[in-house]
C-alpha cells in the first residue's frame, strides 16, 4: 500500500507528517512512500532529501490524494479535501472530532476510514503515538522561550559589575505535558518556577521539574485524575473561588505567567481574570496556551500579541508547535509511524484495521462507513487510580460490636483456660492419698508458672537474649538443692553435690556478667 | 526447711526474681533488674547456706568461688557474637548439676532405708492417724544432713511422689544436658570438642522419631520399676535413657531452628529445677524454677509464631518436608564491586540495613556501625531491620548492634519497617538469607513458605553481602538473589565493609 503526505493547506502551518527519516522506517514495513512536492520545504526536508529517502515526490496534491491508500498528515483535513477521499482509503490526522462533527460526517459518507492523532488513548502502551503529548511538550518549551522573547530582562538573577538583577518569577498553570515542558525550560534557565494545577497528585511530579507546587489552603476531596484518563475536569465553584483568590495574590509579583488549563471537549476556564492582568507590573508576560479554546484570559486574542494599556505583553500565538517545525515534524512522524507499525502486524505493507485493539479502536472515528466516535472506554486505565484509605471508618456502633465481640472471645478463651486448669489442679487434689505437703508445694509451682506466663509476656522483643541469659542464670538456683546436700556423710553425695556446687555456680557468674555486659551496651541516639 | 528466716529470706528472693525478669520489658528498667536478680541469688544462696546447708561451710564457699572464677572468665573473654553458644553450653551445666542432685537423693533415700533396716524399723510406716511417719529415733534422725531428716520424716506415699519427682528432675536435666551440649556444637559450627561429627542440617538415626517414642517409653517403663524397689541401676539406665532423647532430639532439628531449641533448653532446665525443688521440698526452688519453665516456653513460642512454624513439629524436630517441587530459581546473580556500592550510598536517601548471622561470624558489626555514623552524618536516613528470628538467639542482631553503639533507635522490628520498604533507595543485607527469602511468599512449596521475612526486595537498589554463592542456613535457594534490582558483594562482610568504608568519607 501507498503511503502519501501532502503539503499542508493551512496558512502558517510549517509542520509536515513525514520526514525522509520515517519514511525509511514506513518502507520498512513494506509501505511505498509518496510526498507531494514542497511538503517539508517549511519544515527544513527538502524534496531531494525525500527522494534520496526512496520518496516518491508527487508534483500536485490531486495527484497524490489520488493515489495514495493512506494519507497522513498533520492538520484536519479542510472541506476540499474531504471530497478527495474515497471508499477504502485511511486517513491520518489530528481531527477533534468533537468540534468537526460535519467534517467527520462527510469523511465517513465518503466511506474513508479516519484515525484522529487527537483521540489516541491516553495508555502506556500507546504513548509513543500520543502526538498530542509531542506537540504539547514543544509548545510549552517554545511558550517560555516566546515569554523571554518579549521580557526585557534576565531570567537568571544576577549580580554583576553594573548592578544587580533580580530573578524572573514564572507562575505556570496546569501541569499538563505543556505545562511540565515549560516548567523545565523556565527553571533550566534559572528562572524562580511556581506551578499550579488542580490535580493534587501532580505535585511530586512538578517538584521533581524543580519548580515550586502552589498550593491551596482548601478542604476538599480532590478528583482524582486517573478517573479522566489523567486530564483535569472541571472544578467545583468553591474551589475554582480559592484557586482565583490565590492567583489574585500571586499577579504581582509574577514576572511571566504562562497558562496551559485545559479541559477536554469544554472552552478553557477562565483563571487569569482583568484584575489579575491590571495588577501585573509593566513588561510582565502572559502566554496563553489556551487560546485556541477561549484563553485561561479573557484578554488573549487568538493568534495574536498583545500590549494592554498597563504594558503587560499577552502572548495568545496557537502555532507554537509549527514555530518550530522541524522539531515538531520529526516528533509528529515518529508518531505516525509507530501507529503505523501497530496498524502493521505482519509489516507486509498492508493494514490491518483491528478494531479489537484498545488503542486502534480509541483513535478511529470513522470506519467502513459509520462513525466510530465517541470510542467506548478503553480496558486499560490510564493511570493506576490512586489508592484510597482501604479500612474505612467504622461507625461507633461497629467499633463496639467489634470490641464486644473480641471482649467475649477473650473472655471465653480465658474462661476455657481457667477450667482446664482448675480441673487438672483439683484431679491431682483428688488422686487418692495426695499428701498435703505436697499440695501445698504444687500450688506454690502453679502459681508460679502463672506468674511467669504473666511477665514475660510483656518483655521487648530486642531483650530477648537478655532474657534468656538472665533466666539461664536464675535456673542455677539449682545449686540450692546441691548446697543442701553437700552436709551428707556419705562421700559419693558429697562429691556430687560439690561438682553440683561448682557447676551451677559457672552458670551463676557467667549468666549474670554476660546479661550485664549486653545490657550496658544499649544506648539511645 | 523449718528455718523460719530461710523461708523469709526465699520470699523475698522469690520476689526479687519476679522484678528481674518483669524488668526486661525495657532497656533502661533491664539494667535494674539484672541487680535483682543478683541480689536475689545472693540472698537465696546465703540463706540456704546460713540454715539447711549448713553442713561444709568451707567447701560450698570455695566450690563457689572457683565457679565464680571460671563463671567470669566465661563470661569476659567471650565474643558477643558467641553469646548463643555460650547460653546454650551453660544450660547443659544446669541440666547436669540437676542429674546430680536427683541422683543425690536417690542415694540419700537409699542410706536412711539403710539406717531404717540396721533399727529394723520399716522406712515410711505411718503412725495410728495413717499420715503421719513414724520417722526415726531421735539420736539417729539428729545424726542426718537436712536432706536426710527430711526424708526421715515422710510416709511411705510422700517417698514414693518424691521418688517420681527426683526421676522428672533427673530425666529433664539428662535430656536438657545433651540437648544443650548439641545445641551449642550446631551453633559453634564445630564438633572438635565431642566425640561424634556434628552439623548444621537435620540428622536422624533410622528409626527417627520411634527412637525417640521407644526412648520415652523405656523411661516410662524404668520409671515404674524403679517406683516398684528396682533399685537405683533402673535409674542409670532411665538416665541413659534421657540423655539419648536430648541428643537424638536436638540432631534432628534443623539449624535455622536453633533459636527456639535454645529458649525451649532454657524452659527444660527450668522444669528440672522445679522437679528438683518438689523432691526436696524446697520452695524456692520450685518458684524460680517454674518462672523459668514458663518463660522459656512463651519465649520459644513467639519465636515460633514469628516464624509461623508449628510449636510441636519444631520441638519434636520436624521441619516439615517440602509438599512438592520448588519453584526453579531463574536469572543469574549479578556481582558488584565497592565502588558501585559506595557511588550507590552516595545517592541514596533512605537506607535499610538488614543484618543476619553472617556479620555475626564475620564479627562485622563494628564496621556496620561506622558506616551507619558516616551514612548518617552525610544527612541520610538509615536504619536497620531486625527479623525476629535473625542471628541465632531471639534479639541476637540488637544485642551485636547494641555492641557496636549503634543507637537502639534506629534499630526497628520486622513489623515497623516492613511497609517502607518500597520506599527505600537501598536494601544492604549482610550476612543473612533465609529471613529475606522471597519464597517464603511466593513458593508455596518451599520449606519457609508463609514465614514472615523482609520485604527487601521492594526497596529501589538491594546489595547482598555475602561470602559466596552457597546456599543459606536452611538450605534454600534464595531467588532475592536473583532479582533484577539485587546486585552481589561477595566476600567476608568485615572486609567487604571496610573495603567500602574507604570509599566513604
Amino acid at each position: 500500500m501507498k503511503i502519501g503526505t501532502p503539503k499542508e493547506v493551512m496558512a502558517g502551518e510549517a509542520r509536515v507528517a513525514m520526514t525522509p527519516e520515517s519514511a525509511l522506517q514506513l518502507q520498512k514495513l513494506g509501505y511505498d512512500c509518496l510526498i507531494e512536492a514542497g511538503a517539508g520545504e517549511a519544515a527544513g526536508f527538502s524534496d531531494a532529501a525525500y527522494k534520496e529517502a526512496g520518496v516518491t515526490v508527487v508534483k500536485t496534491p490531486a495527484a497524490l490524494w489520488k493515489e495514495a491508500d493512506i494519507i497522513a498528515k498533520v492538520r484536519p483535513p479542510s472541506d476540499a479535501e474531504v471530497k478527495r477521499l474515497t471508499e477504502g482509503k485511511l486517513l491520518i490526522s489530528f481531527f477533534y472530532p468533537a468540534q468537526n462533527e460535519k467534517l467527520m460526517e462527510a469523511a465517513s459518507k465518503k466511506g474513508a476510514s479516519v484515525i484522529a492523532m487527537d483521540m489516541v488513548p491516553r495508555i502506556s502502551r500507546a504513548q509513543k503515538m500520543d502526538a498530542l503529548s509531542s506537540m504539547a511538550n514543544i509548545a510549552g518549551y517554545r511558550a517560555v522561550i516566546e515569554a523571554g522573547n518579549n521580557f526585557g530582562r534576565f531570567f537568571t538573577g544576577q549580580i554583576t559589575a553594573a548592578g544587580k538583577v533580580p530573578p524572573a518569577k514564572v507562575l505556570v498553570v496546569g501541569a499538563g505535558v505543556a505545562g511540565l515542558a515549560a516548567i523545565g525550560t523556565s527553571t533550566s534557565l534559572g528562572a524562580i518556577t511556581y506551578a499550579f494545577d488542580v490535580r493534587p497528585e501532580v505535585a511530586e511530579q512538578v517538584e521533581s521539574m524543580g519548580a515550586e507546587f502552589v498550593f491551596l489552603d482548601f478542604e476538599e476531596e480532590q478528583q482524582d485524575g486517573a478517573a479522566t484518563g489523567g486530564y483535569a475536569s472541571v472544578s467545583s465553584p468553591e474551589f475554582a473561588a480559592a484557586q482565583l483568590a490565590k492567583f489574585r495574590e500571586l499577579a504581582p509579583e509574577m514576572d511571566i505567567v504562562i497558562t496551559t488549563a485545559l479541559i477536554p471537549n469544554r472552552e478553557a476556564p477562565e483563571l487569569w481574570t482583568k484584575d489579575m492582568v491590571e495588577s501585573m507590573k509593566p513588561g510582565s508576560v502572559i502566554i496563553d496556551l489556551a487560546a485556541e479554546k477561549g484563553g485561561n484570559c479573557k484578554l488573549t486574542v487568538m493568534d495574536e500579541k498583545i500590549v494592554t494599556d498597563n504594558g503587560v505583553t499577552i502572548i495568545g500565538y496557537t502555532d507554537f508547535p509549527s514555530r518550530m517545525a522541524t522539531q515538531s515534524s520529526t516528533l509528529y512522524a515518529t508518531n505516525i509511524r509507530h501507529l503505523m507499525t501497530d496498524l502493521t502486524p505482519e509489516k507486509d505493507g498492508q493494514t490491518n484495521h483491528d478494531m479489537e485493539d484498545d488503542v486502534i479502536r480509541g483513535a478511529t472515528i470513522a470506519h467502513e462507513k459509520e462513525i466510530t466516535f465517541p470510542p467506548p472506554p478503553p480496558k486499560v486505565q490510564a493511570i493506576a487510580a490512586q489508592k484510597k484509605e482501604a479500612p474505612k471508618e467504622l461507625t461507633p456502633e461497629e467499633k463496639r460490636e467489634q470490641e464486644v465481640a473480641a471482649f467475649k472471645a477473650q473472655t471465653k478463651s480465658q474462661v476455657t483456660l481457667l477450667a482446664v486448669g482448675a480441673a487438672l489442679v483439683l484431679g491431682v487434689g483428688l488422686i487418692p492419698g495426695m499428701p498435703a505437703s505436697f499440695m501445698q508445694h504444687f500450688i506454690v509451682f502453679v502459681l508460679s508458672v502463672f506468674i511467669g506466663f504473666q511477665v514475660i509476656w510483656n518483655v521487648a522483643h530486642s531483650l530477648h537474649t537478655p532474657l534468656m541469659a538472665v533466666t539461664n542464670a536464675i535456673s542455677s538456683i539449682i545449686i540450692l538443692g546441691a548446697l543442701i546436700q553437700i552436709g551428707s556423710t556419705s562421700m559419693l553425695i558429697t562429691l556430687l553435690a560439690a561438682l553440683g556446687i561448682f557447676m551451677a555456680s559457672v552458670n551463676i557468674f557467667g549468666g549474670f556478667l554476660v546479661t550485664r555486659r549486653m545490657l550496658a551496651m544499649f544506648q539511645k541516639s | 526447711m523449718e528455718n523460719a528466716f530461710t523461708i523469709a529470706a526465699y520470699v523475698v528472693a522469690a520476689v526479687l526474681f519476679i522484678l528481674s525478669l518483669g524488668g526486661l520489658s525495657g532497656q533502661e528498667s533491664a539494667k535494674r533488674a539484672v541487680w535483682y536478680g543478683i541480689a536475689g541469688m545472693a540472698i537465696a544462696v546465703l540463706a540456704t547456706m546460713i540454715g539447711p546447708g549448713q553442713g561444709l561451710w568451707v567447701a560450698s564457699i570455695v566450690l563457689v568461688a572457683t565457679g565464680a572464677g571460671v563463671g567470669y572468665q566465661l563470661a569476659t573473654r567471650v565474643e558477643m557474637t558467641q553469646m548463643p553458644e555460650l547460653v546454650a553450653i551453660m544450660h547443659s551445666l544446669v541440666g547436669l548439676a540437676a542429674v546430680f542432685v536427683g541422683f543425690n537423693a536417690d542415694l540419700m533415700i537409699n542410706y536412711v532405708a539403710g539406717i531404717y533396716e540396721a533399727e529394723g524399723l520399716v522406712m515410711g510406716a505411718v503412725g495410728d492417724d495413717g499420715i503421719t511417719a513414724i520417722g526415726l529415733p531421735k539420736e539417729f534422725y539428729a545424726g542426718l544432713s537436712a536432706f536426710g531428716q527430711l526424708i526421715a520424716k515422710k510416709s511411705s506415699v510422700e517417698i514414693g511422689i518424691l521418688r517420681v519427682e527426683l526421676v522428672l528432675g533427673i530425666w529433664i536435666g539428662a535430656v536438657t544436658f545433651t540437648g544443650s551440649v548439641i545445641a551449642y556444637a550446631k551453633l559453634a559450627g564445630s564438633s572438635s570438642m565431642l566425640p561424634f561429627a556434628v552439623d548444621t542440617g537435620a540428622k536422624k538415626l533410622p528409626g527417627g522419631h520411634f527412637l525417640n517414642a521407644g526412648a520415652a517409653a523405656l523411661s516410662a517403663l524404668l520409671l515404674f520399676v524403679y517406683l516398684g524397689g528396682g533399685g537405683s541401676w533402673a535409674l542409670v539406665v532411665l538416665t541413659l535413657a534421657g540423655l539419648f532423647i536430648g541428643y537424638h532430639l536436638i540432631m534432628g532439628i534443623g539449624g535455622a531452628d536453633m533459636p527456639v531449641v535454645v529458649s525451649m533448653l532454657n524452659s527444660y532446665s527450668g522444669w528440672a529445677a522445679a522437679a528438683i525443688g518438689f523432691s526436696l521440698g524446697n520452695d524456692l526452688l520450685i518458684v524460680v524454677g517454674a518462672l523459668v519453665g514458663s518463660s522459656g516456653a512463651i519465649l520459644s513460642y513467639i519465636m515460633c509464631k514469628a516464624m509461623n512454624r508449628s510449636f510441636v513439629s519444631v520441638i519434636l524436630g520436624g521441619f516439615g518436608g517440602p509438599a512438592g517441587e520448588q519453584m526453579a530459581v531463574e536469572g543469574e546473580q549479578v556481582a558488584i564491586d565497592a565502588d558501585g556500592v559506595a557511588q550507590a550510598l552516595d545517592e541514596a536517601d533512605e537506607i535499610i540495613i538488614i543484618p543476619g548471622y553472617g556479620m555475626a561470624v564475620a564479627q562485622a558489626q563494628q564496621s556496620v556501625s561506622e558506616l551507619t555514623k558516616r551514612l548518617r552524618a552525610k544527612g541520610k536516613n538509615v536504619r536497620f531491620a531486625i527479623h525476629p528470628v535473625a542471628g541465632r538467639l531471639p534479639g541476637h542482631m540488637n544485642v551485636l548492634l547494641a555492641e557496636a553503639k549503634v543507637p537502639y533507635d534506629i534499630v526497628l522490628e520486622m513489623d515497623e519497617i516492613n511497609e517502607d520498604f518500597p520506599d527505600t533507595d537501598v536494601a544492604i543485607v549482610i550476612g543473612s538469607n533465609d529471613i529475606v527469602n522471597p519464597a517464603a511468599q511466593d513458593d508455596p512449596n518451599s520449606p519457609i513458605a508463609g514465614m514472615p521475612v523482609l520485604e527487601c526486595w521492594k526497596a529501589k537498589q538491594v546489595f547482598v553481602s555475602k561470602r559466596g554463592q552457597g546456599t543459606g542456613y536452611s538450605g534454600i535457594e534464595n531467588p532475592l538473589f536473583f532479582k533484577e534490582n539485587t546486585r552481589m558483594f561477595y566476600g567476608d562482610a568485615k572486609k567487604s565493609l571496610d573495603d567500602l568504608l574507604t570509599r566513604i568519607d
